[in-house]
């Protein structure tokens, strides 16, 4: 069977069951839709925290960027899981313990202030929406790879998937679909790397593989990566490029983004007891780090194949995958020294468009290759790949059996769709909660409620799609201003609101407006060259926009601290609610599944 | 008396907190970042030690962090009485 046949196959399969499990595990109360009831098992919890959190970036995006950076793609991995480790140790516990909703819900009540409140649902709103457009734009791509059909249609169909089961089950169907779809993820992330990693080393851990000899020849192989890289004129991929500075905020603007994430850290109320809260955490993490682990692993047998795949190989004895991702407009190759090999090689082989090529139409050269018009002449490098194809192409690359092929198609999908999910729920939740039963209409039924929060998750649903098919010019840096944001604003407010029972009101509210008003002003000056712009010599200590939000965080602490030594310090009752969150027992209600 | 008590877990909890951070910042930032050149020069099969805990081994050192915390609470909640 073809790629394609296997691919609908199994994606029909895994979509069949998500709706099944929605269709079982409906909503029926605003506590059902909001957090599952609060009877989630902490393992269920965890498995379903790892698929909320592992994103299209995760899945498809992370193992290709570590790809190309070498070891500066550690931020990604140190950052995206170190942050789970303040997640449990600082914020999970307590949270569960106060025992609301919504992370505005802990804003507003612990700063007493409605101010408060409404700053945190904008910082949620702000968030969820940058980081919801990429899934999308992630379901889109795998559709139009491996089913053949246009990119906004894969979106569309994306669209409605999830709208079934958000709208229909709220967190409860939402928790469960997502223990499905960390199943298939996880599977379709390990039985490639495990064949790969039996193909190039004889070793069936991906995660030692990396790290011993390759078959038939006595190098090990990291040793022969850096020896290619360094041939083609690349950094040694176990030495990188960057600043150590730079590597150091950027991994601390990761974590405390990640510990400061809405949809994450909702994910803790939805557990009976305090105790839950923290094994869940931990749960969390040892799922996530199978993936995150194995990452690093493919990386390095990937850009070891793709090189050796590549270079010096005439175009016409390419295998079918390059051609195919040719037509993707994710790969491309430009005969510069025209000798009909491909020469790969350190630099940008195009320039302009954002590094990114751009095709004559559906022209072609006179090897069969798609027509590049902005080739950059300075370089001798003739290959562009986007590093956003490497895992779905490595198994091809690899020459392993189309059904691995598609159940990678499909891992990817989950993967999306269940952080989109989990996105839009935050979204959905601000609105119909935060702001219209807390704010706007107090007396609202339950049940009025849960039509609002309905509605609101499908409005919400209709944007993401529409950001998915107009994507915003630079999602990446829009994905990078979600964590710094994340971490300017929500962190600290939390942080102090658990551990500084004098912190008031006054001193959060100007800690988190300044930190966000620094973060993206820091954003849009570096990244969309507003406010004169700048270049990487200008940034301030060395620091890019990604690590800016480590800096905007320390800004947002010491303003908190200094205003509430000059302000009131916050009422009797307020400081109870502190001492009540730290001791763990009598958590309040939950409910049997 | 209450009030004691509540201050007595307290400390205990943020005395372990800070060790845990200690050994979370130690396996990252330290091993991982600021001294990664330093320990590059040690090897481990094919692994140069400090890229090994950038990109794997402080992963690991973060899940058995969470799980001793986990242990180390639940024995406290226990001493203290506040386990349900």
């Amino acid at each position: 069977m073809s790629v394609q046949d296997w691919t609908y196959i199994i994606v029909t399969l895994t979509f069949a069951v998500y709706i099944g499990i929605a269709i079982w595990s409906r909503a029926g109360s605003t506590k059902e839709f909001y957090v599952a009831g609060g009877g989630v098992s902490p393992l269920a919890n965890g498995l379903a925290t790892a698929a909320d959190w592992m994103s299209a970036a995760s899945f498809l995006g992370m193992a290709g960027l570590i790809s190309f950076n070498g070891y500066d793609g550690s931020v990604y991995l140190m950052g995206w899981t170190g942050g789970y480790v303040l997640l449990a140790l600082l914020l999970a516990p307590y949270l569960r313990k106060f025992g609301k909703f919504t992370v505005p819900d802990f804003i507003g009540d612990r700063y007493y202030s409605n101010i408060a409140r409404t700053v945190a649902v904008f910082c949620a709103l702000l968030v969820s929406f940058t980081y919801v457009a990429g899934q999308m734009r992630g379901v889109g791509l795998v559709f139009s790879r491996f089913l053949e059909v246009d990119i906004n249609t894969g979106v569309i169909i994306g669209m409605f998937i999830v709208l079934f089961y958000a709208v229909l089950g709220g967190m409860k169907g939402i928790t469960y679909t997502q223990v499905a779809q960390y199943c298939v993820l996880i599977f379709a992330f390990m039985v490639p790397a495990i064949f790969i990693s039996i193909q190039m080393t004889g070793n069936p851990i991906p995660q030692l593989g990396m790290g011993s000899s390759v078959i038939g020849e006595n190098v090990y192989l990291l040793d022969k990566l850096d020896g290619l890289s360094t041939e083609l004129g690349f950094a040694e991929y176990t030495n990188g490029s960057k600043s150590m500075i730079d590597i150091f905020f950027i991994t601390a603007a990761l974590m405390v983004g990640t510990a400061g994430l809405p949809h994450v850290i909702v994910r803790f109320f939805t557990v009976p007891k305090v105790k839950d809260a923290r094994k869940s955490a931990g749960y969390a993490l040892l799922f996530i780090a199978i993936l995150y682990t194995t990452a690093p692993a493919i990386s390095v047998f990937a850009r070891t194949n793709l090189i050796e795949t590549v270079s010096n190989e005439k175009y016409e004895n390419l295998p079918e995958w390059f051609k195919k991702w040719e037509d993707t407009a994710l790969l491309g190759w430009i005969d510069k020294n025209d000798d009909g090999q491909i020469q790969y090689l350190n630099g940008s082989a195009v320039e302009g468009n954002k590094n990114k090529p751009v095709f004559d139409g559906k022209n072609r050269g006179k090897h069969g290759e798609r027509v590049i018009i902005n080739a950059n002449l300075a370089t001798k490098n003739e290959l562009f790949v986007d590093p956003d194809i490497m895992v779905l192409a490595n198994p091809e690359i690899a020459k392993l059996p189309n059904w691995v092929i598609a159940l990678v198609a499909a891992g990817g999908l989950a993967a999306a769709l269940s952080t989109a999910a989990g996105l839009l729920l935050v979204i959905s939740t601000s609105v119909s909660h935060d702001l219209i039963k807390k704010q706007l209409k107090p007396n609202i039924t339950d049940k009025g409620e849960l039509i609002a929060a309905r509605l609101s998750a499908v409005v919400a649903v209709v944007i993401a799609g529409w950001f998915g098919i107009h994507p915003p010019d630079l999602v990446a840096a829009t994905v990078a201003l979600a964590f710094g944001l994340a971490a300017a604003s929500f962190f600290p407010a939390i942080i102090l609101g658990i551990f500084y029972k004098k912190m008031n009101k006054e001193g959060a509210i100007a800690g988190m407006v300044i930190g966000i008003l620094l973060m993206l002003f820091y954003m849009m000056k570096f990244k969309f060259d507003w406010f004169g712009g700048g270049t990487t010599e200008d940034w301030w200590f060395g620091i890019s926009p990604e690590g800016f939000g480590t800096v905007a965080m320390m800004v947002n602490f010491i303003v908190s601290i200094i205003i509430s030594k000059f302000t009131p310090a916050p009422p009797e009752e307020v400081q109870e609610i502190v001492e009540n969150i730290r001791i763990p027992n009598n958590a309040g209600g939950a409910q049997e599944h | 008396m209450s009030l004691q008590k509540h201050q007595k877990y307290w400390k205990e909890n943020l005395k372990y907190l800070a060790i845990l951070l200690s050994i979370w910042f130690l396996v990252s930032y330290v091993f991982g970042i600021l001294l990664v050149d330093q320990l590059n020069t040690i090897r481990i099969g094919g692994f140069k030690l400090g890229f090994w805990f950038a990109q794997q081994g402080s992963i690991y050192v973060f899940v058995i962090l969470i799980f001793i915390y986990v242990r180390l609470m639940n024995k406290l909640d226990k001493k203290y009485g506040y386990n349900d």
